[in-house]
């Protein structure tokens, strides 16, 4: 499979990048606004193909019709919350892990978007948005003539 | 032997010996809320991916193990262009006591969330003690 890290650490212009996010994190994280849910929660991956392109997240355990997904130019913005389990008098928790609150997350995307023509889809706690590529932006085929 | 012919290499084991997966899938361990209520213990843990076919719950001995199997989504014709995360199968195991009645263990999926539900044994449950006077 794929290895996510592979694609951040591309090239050597990337380790500065990196830095620079690392730095940013720090901030917000001694800054006291860090939230369990931060700014680029949930990790998506983004596939491109001729006509559409393809935006998956995991997010299980949520309410379909909670969801908010929006599209403006080509930028794509995914919120909803996830409450967090209510435990009635005299139950405790062992353990927790899973994160719950509110999640907003807007993303540009490398390519121009038909923002009327925007599907989702959310199965087995995973989201797909199928978005199709504005008529401009779909590649052309160039014909080669030969002098 | 002819000359030079090479030996065939022995592939040395691990000991001891740990018990591998026959698919080459990566795996995760999902994560888990646990809550004790007063009849049952309940665990939640997080499968994307996961529905009521592709989830196997055993309890083998005093080991819990919860695993899931994801297909995970081939594109034919895209190519990826912004890769976050990473998709594969989901294991975790867990000890548990016996004081969870285990022929009444219930296990439902939902969204990609699992929740199994531990009933406490009978004589596990606290029992108030009535005292008498006299």
């Amino acid at each position: 499979m794929f290895w996510p890290e592979v694609w951040r650490f591309g090239g050597v212009t990337e380790p500065m990048r990196e830095i620079q996010r690392l730095q940013r994190e720090m901030n917000r994280l001694f800054s006291g606004v860090f939230q369990p849910f931060s700014r680029d929660f949930p990790p998506v991956n983004v596939w491109v193909g001729e006509e559409d392109a393809i935006v998956t997240a995991e997010i299980p355990g949520m309410d379909p019709g909670k969801m908010d997904i929006s599209v403006v130019g080509d930028a794509l913005t995914l919120s909803g919350a996830r409450e967090r389990e209510v435990l009635k008098e005299g139950e405790s928790y062992h353990r927790q892990e899973r994160s719950h609150g509110h999640f907003t997350r807007t993303m540009q995307l490398p390519l121009k978007i038909d923002a009327d023509k925007v599907e989702a889809r959310y199965d087995k706690g995973a989201l797909r948005i199928t978005l199709q590529r504005a008529e401009a932006d779909k590649p052309k085929k160039v014909a080669v003539k030969s002098a | 032997m002819e000359h030079g012919e090479r030996k065939v290499q022995k592939k040395e084991a691990q000991t001891p010996m740990e018990a591998e997966r026959t698919r080459n899938q990566k795996v995760y361990a999902p994560a888990v809320d646990i809550y004790e209520a007063k009849e049952a213990m309940v665990v939640i843990a997080d499968m994307p991916g996961v529905d009521d076919k592709s989830v196997d719950i055993t309890l083998d001995k005093n080991v819990l193990t919860i695993t899931g199997t994801v297909e995970p989504a081939s594109y034919k014709g895209y190519s990826i262009v912004h890769a976050e995360y990473d998709v594969g199968d989901y294991e975790r195991a867990f000890t548990i006591s016996d004081e969870v009645d285990r022929d009444r263990i219930e296990a439902s999926v939902k969204n990609g969330v699992v929740r199994l539900t531990l009933p406490k044994a009978e004589r596990v449950k606290a029992k108030k003690i009535a005292v008498k006077t006299g």
